[in-house]
């Protein structure tokens, strides 16, 4: 029973609070564990590579192709590079890859927290002098939040890359022109405030993730739960961020 | 029975998930370097109370004191300090899944900073051949069976040489062999460390092996308690009845 409305937003948004503080306490301390970074920012990184370059490339794609054959009607069909590249480095390689890994990585931490915690693993953890935030949770968030921005820059040249191939290739438009109004308009802020968007979709994810897979009750149906809780918040959480980021920023 | 001789007194305990309430004023001494062991039916909150005296959980009210030390007046380092003067074996074993079963009995160790490399690698083979599994060590917990697996719980629970061991639920859907190997690991754990030993079980077979205080938990509180030869003759009606049970039960198989 809710004493309040949205009590469950609100529990939900202190629990983050909560995990998101632990994670900063405890990141200064040692004993610091570089190979479990390491291996997580293979897992949420290096393994999601694939994915977040094919969703860029056809996003930057399809948006060559919609934007040529609407520009053209007033004979701008020039700007398409620049309408792409814009796009996909201030807003959609950020948001589309956040995206990808809030399935991919979110639920990932999700669903092995979740079964650490039913199994009792996380309660182990804490009997052998060891805080689950800082063991688990550390790595993970840091591991993500430092990955977001590179798959992001990756991104942004497949996106740009999969526009030059559509305009450039299907469409018979002038290869050097192409090139040269994809970075005409472009300025090193757009650049960044792309990368600044991703590190923090990338916190987000991970530490939605952890909280969703820590606080898990109830078997597997919990897991499954909290799989799924992962994706949808961490979505969410992207779409809104996005919006004040954006304000924000520029 | 003087109060240092207690290494964990329970006094007033009272816990509650929303409204059911579990533990409603308990009160428990556990004696140390004997073995306690808390019997009661499933879901009358043996595993909330053997929580508590970690600090796993806390309570809604009432006062867990380990060797003297009120546990609620602790902050989580200190906690996590304290708790290394235990260790504890969970029922499904609790290893973690993504290490070996080395890696899994030395984890305490490292986590605590005990020995060089070499010094702990020794270690876990010896709290391994204590559980009879020195050749386990390279596998996953995969790949051994429910039994082995919690065998592997026992040993990463002492390998720091805790003094205060806690055994949930430690027999519980075994074979019968398996059982008594488990039954007298637990008596020779506590005759060789001279560790404390808190186990819940409602497996009256390995309780009357392994106990030196039998309490019995039931509606939230210690109904009675006392030493296996007292325990069998205590004309309580709830324990009567478990016994009763438990022994019927045990007859039909």
């Amino acid at each position: 029973m809710s004493v309040l409305p949205f009590e469950g937003f609100f529990r939900e948004v202190g629990r983050f609070g909560r995990i998101l503080w632990r994670v900063l306490a405890w990141t200064p301390r040692p004993p610091y564990d570089f190979r479990e970074l390491g291996r997580q920012m293979v897992r949420v990184g290096v393994d999601s590579l694939p994915v977040v370059m094919l969703t860029a490339m056809f996003t930057g794609m399809v948006m060559a192709l919609q934007t040529f054959n609407v520009l053209a009607r007033f004979g701008a069909e020039r700007y398409v590079g620049s309408l792409v590249s814009l796009s996909m480095v201030r807003e959609l390689a950020a948001v589309l890859s956040g995206l990808v890994l809030a399935g991919r990585a979110g639920s990932a931490m999700g669903a092995e927290l979740g079964t650490m915690r039913v199994t009792e693993q996380i309660d182990a953890l804490e009997v052998m002098a060891t805080d689950p935030v800082h063991y688990l949770v550390v790595p993970r968030v840091w591991a993500t939040t430092i990955m977001m921005p590179l798959l992001v820059l990756l991104a942004d040249g497949m996106g740009i890359w999969g526009g030059y191939l559509v305009a450039v290739v299907l469409m018979g438009a002038n290869p050097v022109s192409h090139m040269d109004n994809t970075f005409r308009f472009m300025e090193v802020s757009d650049l960044t405030s792309g990368l600044i968007k991703a590190a923090a979709f990338g916190l987000l994810i991970a530490a939605i993730g952890c909280q969703q897979g820590l606080y898990t009750r109830g078997g597997a149906e919990g897991v499954g739960r909290a799989t799924t809780r992962s994706v949808v918040l961490a979505s969410i959480a992207i779409l809104i961020s996005d919006f004040f980021l954006t304000k924000l920023l520029f | 029975m003087s109060p240092e001789n207690n290494i964990v007194e329970l006094r007033g305990l009272r816990k509650a998930f929303g409204k059911k309430v579990i533990l409603d004023g308990l009160d428990l001494d556990v004696p140390r370097g004997e073995s306690t062991v808390i019997i009661g039916g499933s879901g009358t909150g043996k595993s909330v109370l053997l929580k508590h005296m970690i600090g796993l959980l806390r309570p809604d009210a009432g006062s867990v004191k380990v060797d003297g030390v009120e546990l609620s007046t602790l902050d989580n380092r200190e906690l996590t300090r304290f708790r290394s003067r235990f260790g504890m074996a969970f029922q499904e074993g609790a290893l973690f899944d993504s290490m070996t079963v080395a890696k899994n009995v030395a984890f305490p160790l490292v986590r605590l900073g005990l020995g060089s490399e070499k010094e702990r690698a020794k270690r876990v083979e010896e709290c391994l051949a204590l559980v009879r599994l020195e050749d386990a060590g390279a596998k996953l917990p995969s790949q051994l069976s429910g039994g082995m697996r919690r065998r592997v719980g026992f040993a990463r629970a002492i390998a720091h040489r805790p003094e205060v061991l806690l055994f949930d639920e430690p027999t519980t859907g075994l074979d019968p062999v398996t059982k008594d190997v488990i039954d007298e690991l637990i008596v020779e754990l506590k005759e060789t460390l001279g560790a404390t030993v808190v186990t819940i079980t409602h497996d009256m077979e390995s309780v009357f092996k392994i106990a030196d205080w039998i309490g019995m938990l039931h509606g939230g509180v210690i109904v009675a308690r006392a030493a296996p030869g007292e325990f069998r003759s205590l004309t309580d009606p709830r324990v009567r009845e478990f016994l009763g049970r438990t022994v019927g039960a045990h007859q039909t198989h």
